[in-house]
Order: C-alpha cells, then structure tokens, then sequence
C-alpha cells in the first residue's frame, strides 16, 4: 500500500495514529490492553479506493461494465465452467416483458474468476455444486453482519487517524461482536456494529443494537452535533482458516472474500482479499500463456502469507463459542504467548441459520425509539444509503418455498428476518383477513446478504436483482 | 435530418444530496452522476425518429466538465451515431449554453434540436427556451407527444400545461423539450456500450465557438429547505379557526 500510494497517489492518506480498545457497560468504559497493532496502516473509505482503483484499471485497457448483473453461471457439456451470463432487464414484476426489455448477454472467456464479497451468490453455487469446501475438509463459513455510519462530526472532536474498537454493551456475552469507530479526513468518522450471525436470540435486532449504542455516553459525546452522511450494511466472513474452501473449478477460481479469507483477531480481510487476487492473476497469467492449470493458484495461496497469517488467526473466534470471557482469556493466550503454534485447530459451532434458538425460548427485546438527533428509523437510514431499485421488477429475494415463513418463520422464531435485516425488506403485514403474511420490500435491500446467511430453514435466497440496483455507497 | 440532442451530467436522481458546509453549493465530490433524466427521454426520442426514417442520424452534445465524456459516452451506448463534448470546468449556466449550442447548430445544422425540459439539478427549465429564442426557431417545449411530417417539413407536438394537453405545429427547423410522459428511455445493452467505445466525441472549448461564458448572477448562498416542523392535532373546529386565523395567517 505505500509503494503504491508514494507512486501512483491513491486515497490512502490518513495514517493511523492511535489505536484503542475499550470493554463497555452501560454507562462507562473501561481500556483494555489493545491487541491491535495498527501502526503502518491507513484509515480509508473502501468506496473511494475502489473508485480510484477502477480508473486506473481502465488507463491500464481493463474493460470494466457496472450495472450488469451476472445472473447465472455458463456451462459447457463437460461441466466446466465457461462464463457467466448477464440478467435480462426490462421485466415487470409479473415476469412479463417491458417496453424496454433487453436479452441477457453470455460472456465467455478461458477463465472465470468470481469475486463477488462475501457469499457471492455465484460462487456459493459453485462451491456446493463442485463440492469446493468437501475437497479440503473445510468447515462451513461462520459470518456476522456489520452496520455502519459515517458521520460528519464537530471539528473540534475530530482526530484524523484514531481508531477505536469496543466490545461488551450492548452486547451480551453469549454474542460475538464489537463496534468500530475509525477518524478519515474532512471531518468524517466511520462508525459501526458488527454482530457474528450465530447469535441465538431470535429477537435481537443488529440494526436497533447498533442505534442503542450511539447513546452510549462515550460514543455520544463524540457524535453529538454531528450529521449521518451516509449509512449501510454488509455482512463478512468469520470462518477463517477453518472454512477456505479449495479455492479453484473447472473454467476458473474463487478470490477475495467469496473464498474468505478475513483475519478475524486482526478485523481485516481487504489485504488477504487483494493479495489472493493477485495470486489468482498470476496463476491465470500462466494458465493463458503457458497452458498451465489454474490449481497452481491453490499453491500459490498456500506458500503465500494469507495462509502463514490465517493459520496464525485460526484459533480466535472459534474460542468464543465457549462464551465471552473465556475467548477473551483463550485470546489473550493465543496472542501473547502460542500466537497459534498450538498442535489443534478449535472447530467452529453450529452454522449461523442453525444457531438461532425457537422464539419460546427468549423474550421479546423491548428498543428504545429513535431520537433522530443520534438514533434514526429504518427509512431515515435507508434513504442515506443511496439505494434504489426500478421499480418495476421481480423481487430478486426468492423463497424456495413460498409456505414456510409463515408456517415456520413466525410461528417458530418470531419472524427472524424482519429484525435482522437492516433494510426492512421483511416485513409481517396483516392481508385482508388480519392473518399475518410476509411482505418482502426487495427495492429496499442493501445487498448485504444476512437474509441468505441466517434464514432458519436457508429458504431465502438472495439473486442478484436488475442491472444497476442497489446501495450508492461513496465514502462508505 | 440530423438530430442534435443535448445532455447534461448532474448529481444521479437516486443520491441523496446534501449542502456543503460553506454553503457554496452542493457537494458533488464524491458523489455518483449519471445523465440527467430528462436528456434521457430527449435522446430516447430522437432515436425512434431516426429509427422510425425520418432521421438519418442523432448527434449527442454535453457541455461540461472532462467527465461529461462518460454522459456521452452512455448516450453513443443508447444509440447516438456521434457526440460532441465542449469542455468547460465551472460555472455554467442557461443563456451561456444555449449560446454554446447556437454556435453547435451554426455548425452542424440539424433539422431538429431536442433537450430535457430541465435539469434535475438546478430545476431552471431555460436552456432550450433561450435557444429557440437565440436561433429565432419554434419551440414545443413540455412535450408529451411528437409527431414528425417529413414531407410539410413540420412537427406536431402534445405540450403538457397546467390546463391539460396543447398542441402546437411547428415548422422545423425547431427545438423541442421533453416531458416525463413522452417515452420510457432503453438501457444501454452491454454489446452497444462496447460498439459506442468506437465512436467519435469530437472536442470544443467555448473559446472554439466564439463564446463567452460569463453569468449576470452571482450564487450567494445555499441552504437546505427549513425542516418541517411536527404536526400539531386540533381538539375542534374553533381551535382550528384559530389557528389558521392567528398563527397561519391564511384566513
């Protein structure tokens, strides 16, 4: 990253300055030895490096086409993989063809490399079609579900390049997460919640836990008189090294998150994503000039750093399933003392759709109403999330049986989905007859994939919706 | 005939904008932009013209900053055979557009010049009123409809006033400004947006076509909108009464 900034002036200008870590109660914070080391590293929106990034990829004769949707994967008759093609658009949502509908494209190419972010929804097919995390007696992938703010705050309170990282309230112990709240330039703070997806409480709202925060004496000292830029959501990967599934098929690889390669313990995955993308470059590069097979990328990532690191991490967030404190106490031991040369790999719980427990089992959680001056509705939010769908087209949320939110969703977990999306897609709304049914507000979707992810019965599935819809993340 | 179609870049109709701090104007870094709705449904006209034979070719214009070359660009995509980018950084305005585009017509003379009735960013609804006036042509300005006679040289347009629907005939050559109702733009399909990155943007600067950009108004500030206070609910008819009476002053 600095090589690349000195040369070639990337948005990557706010070094970190100060890095801490604090436990919450309710109304205080107590420091914590930090276990983060993030000197050297910069504090950036993703947004605009991306941004930034795909100008120079087009200077260097990449052709790059946004608002195109890959809706399918292309097969030749021998299964191997041989593109991708795009979604039709223009259809109304009775599935009948608008005024202004255009066929779907096939794009064809020698290779196809998919990196889609977390659970991609290609490449979740792949890897079960091809059987990607069998392969390597991978473990399934553990995720959690991040939302974020960036505020523009006083000037007098900001501190370009501190970070800050919490953990405890309002979280319980029995619920892995923590918040983040990063300083960029121009005033403008990055602030977040992310909560791990197997939390068991059917009840809890990530999206109202996230606003509760804010009032936090803490938190709200320093947003007070702020303004909320911009707000979205997304999930990430927390399986690790337990859960990288082979990363090559027949026609191409997997790269970057829709593989998984975050470092839990650090809270970064964007370096392991971009040094697996240049991995599976040079591994193509080989395979189209010299004819070589694309599985000399699954070497290249073994002998590289992402998995010298991963295999370092591994043992973090699995020591969590026994509660808060003992991960902690197992974390700090990883970290001082084995920083993972211990001979055993600890195995991750029950998958996230898994863990909920029924409704029964817990009670209602009762969320403070928001103040609009540092808590905000769900649409308030979503409107500064910039997203936007035509209207007119099939919900690209898709139930594989249509029954089963109202015949298990609601009365068994209380209608999960209408709580932990932070969109508010999902919604139990009373038909004619005052019987409740669900009503999905798929315009709303913030394509974070929570739904896909942590759906009870795995009956949502989330379809990559017309070309051009969705969030309009800039300095997120 | 030619068409000659102008398209403008502003802030993208789906962001949600907001004031910078000083106040200048609003804040664009950063920010997502896209053709203005309204150049969409003028260019999606005049390639059903030139579809339909009564044109043979649609020439796309952007006056603008360097980035007005990916408006263009999207525009070629839909299906403009050319564009034409006149470059400027900062500052523009209506009458100074239209002059640019008076001096675009002296040289390219098309048969029919179609424009947005407004840009969603400054919501002025002048440019192509100044144009028509600057040329001394007709204009059908809110059109809903457009029907072209070839032969009697001649265009009937549907206008959308706040009465209803009039309908005007205009001997072309003619300026005409599209309404929301007129047509629903197509998407530019991938295989054209790979086609359009062959075609040709020629490149003006103002000083090229004789004219000056200057502004006879000056922005002193921008503020956002006051925000709505809370509703208030009246316990009878008489509170209300008072009300509009005292505090609204409406009655």
């Amino acid at each position: 990253m600095y090589l690349l900034k000195i040369y070639l002036q990337a948005p990557v200008d706010v070094p970190v300055l100060s890095d801490k870590f604090w436990y919450l109660t309710k109304d205080r914070t107590f420091a914590l030895p930090c276990p983060f080391n993030n000197r050297g590293n910069y504090v950036i929106s993703l947004s605009q490096l991306t941004r930034w990034m795909g100008v120079k990829a087009e200077e260097l004769g990449v052709e790059i086409y946004p608002g195109f949707a890959a809706g399918e994967v292309l097969y030749d008759s021998n299964d191997n993989v041989v593109g991708v093609g795009t979604n039709d658009m223009g259809i109304s949502k009775d599935g009948s063809k608008k005024e202004t509908f255009q066929h779907g494209v096939e794009l064809k190419g020698k290779l196809t490399l998919l990196a889609e972010g977390c659970r991609g929804s290609l490449s979740e097919k792949i890897i079960s079609k091809y059987n990607l995390r069998g392969k390597v007696q991978a473990q399934h992938q553990t995720y959690a579900l991040g939302i974020k703010e960036v505020w523009e705050i006083d000037e007098s309170k900001h501190e370009p390049g501190a970070v800050l990282h919490t953990l405890g309230w309002p979280l319980d112990h029995k619920t892995y997460g923590g918040s983040f709240v990063y300083h960029m330039k121009d005033r403008q703070v990055s602030i977040g919640l992310v909560i791990a997806l197997n939390y068991q409480n059917p009840y809890l709202n990530p999206y109202e836990e996230f606003q509760k925060f804010k009032h936090h004496p803490a938190i709200k000292s320093l947003l007070e008189g702020g303004t909320v830029i911009q707000y979205g959501a997304r999930t990430l990967n927390e399986g690790g090294f337990q859960s990288i599934p082979y990363p090559v098929f027949p026609g191409g690889a997997i790269v970057g998150c829709s593989a998984g390669f975050l470092n839990v313990p650090k809270i970064k995955g964007t370096h392991t994503a971009m040094k697996s993308g240049m991995l599976a470059a040079e591994a193509a590069f080989s395979v189209l000039s010299e004819g070589s097979s694309m599985v000399v990328y699954y070497d290249f990532l073994r002998k590289s750093w992402i998995w010298e690191e991963l295999k370092k991490a591994r043992n973090y967030r699995p020591a969590f399933e026994f509660g808060l404190l003992p991960g902690l106490a197992i974390s700090g031991l990883e970290h001082y003392i084995f920083k993972g040369r211990l001979p055993f790999t600890l195995k991750h719980g029950k998958p996230d759709h898994k863990a909920t427990n029924v409704a029964k089992l817990h009670t209602p959680i009762e969320y403070p109403r928001a103040d609009g001056i540092l808590s905000f509705d769900v649409p308030t939010s979503l409107h500064r999330s910039n997203t936007n769908h035509e209207h007119d087209q099939p919900a690209h949320l898709q139930l594989r049986d249509p029954t089963i939110p109202e015949l298990v969703n609601l009365p068994e977990y209380a209608g999960p989905e209408s709580r932990y999306c932070p969109a508010r897609v999902y919604e139990y709304v009373p038909d004619e007859n005052g019987v409740l049914k669900l009503q999905i507000n798929a315009q709303n979707c913030l394509h974070c994939k929570a739904c896909d992810i942590k759906d009870p019965q795995q009956n949502i599935e989330w379809t990559v919706p017309e070309g051009g819809g969705g969030p309009g993340y800039s300095v997120m | 005939m030619k068409i000659m179609v102008a398209v403008k870049r502003v802030v993208d109709y789906a962001v949600k904008i907001r004031v910078k701090p000083d106040k200048t104007g609003v804040e664009t870094q950063n920010v997502k932009m896209s053709m203005n709705p309204f150049c969409e449904i003028a260019l999606e006209e005049a390639l059903r013209i030139r579809e339909s034979g009564l044109a043979s070719e649609v020439v796309a214009v952007s006056v603008g900053p360097a980035q007005c070359v990916d408006t263009l660009r999207t525009g070629l995509a839909m299906g403009a055979d050319r564009g034409i980018h006149v470059e400027f950084k900062d500052g523009l305005n209506p009458l100074s557009v239209a002059k640019v585009l008076r001096a675009l017509v002296e040289a390219e003379k098309p048969g029919l010049l179609i424009l947005g009735k407004q840009a969603i960013d400054d919501d002025c609804n002048q440019t192509g009123q100044m144009l028509a006036g600057l040329l001394k042509w007709p204009q059908g300005t809110f059109a809903s409809k457009v029907t072209l006679d070839k032969e009697k040289q001649v265009a009937t347009v549907d206008r959308e006033v706040d009465g209803g629907i009039e309908t005007v005939l205009l001997d072309l050559p003619a300026v005409i400004t599209t309404d929301l109702r007129l047509n629903q733009p197509r998407y530019a399909t991938l295989p054209n947006i790979m086609k359009a990155k062959s075609k040709v943007i020629k490149k003006y600067t103002p000083g090229d076509l004789n004219v000056e950009i200057k502004s006879d108004l000056e922005v002193l500030q921008v503020t956002e909108p006051p925000k709505r206070k809370a509703g208030v609910i009246v316990s009878s008819v008489d509170e209300l009464i008072d009300k509009l009476q005292n505090e609204a002053r409406v009655i």
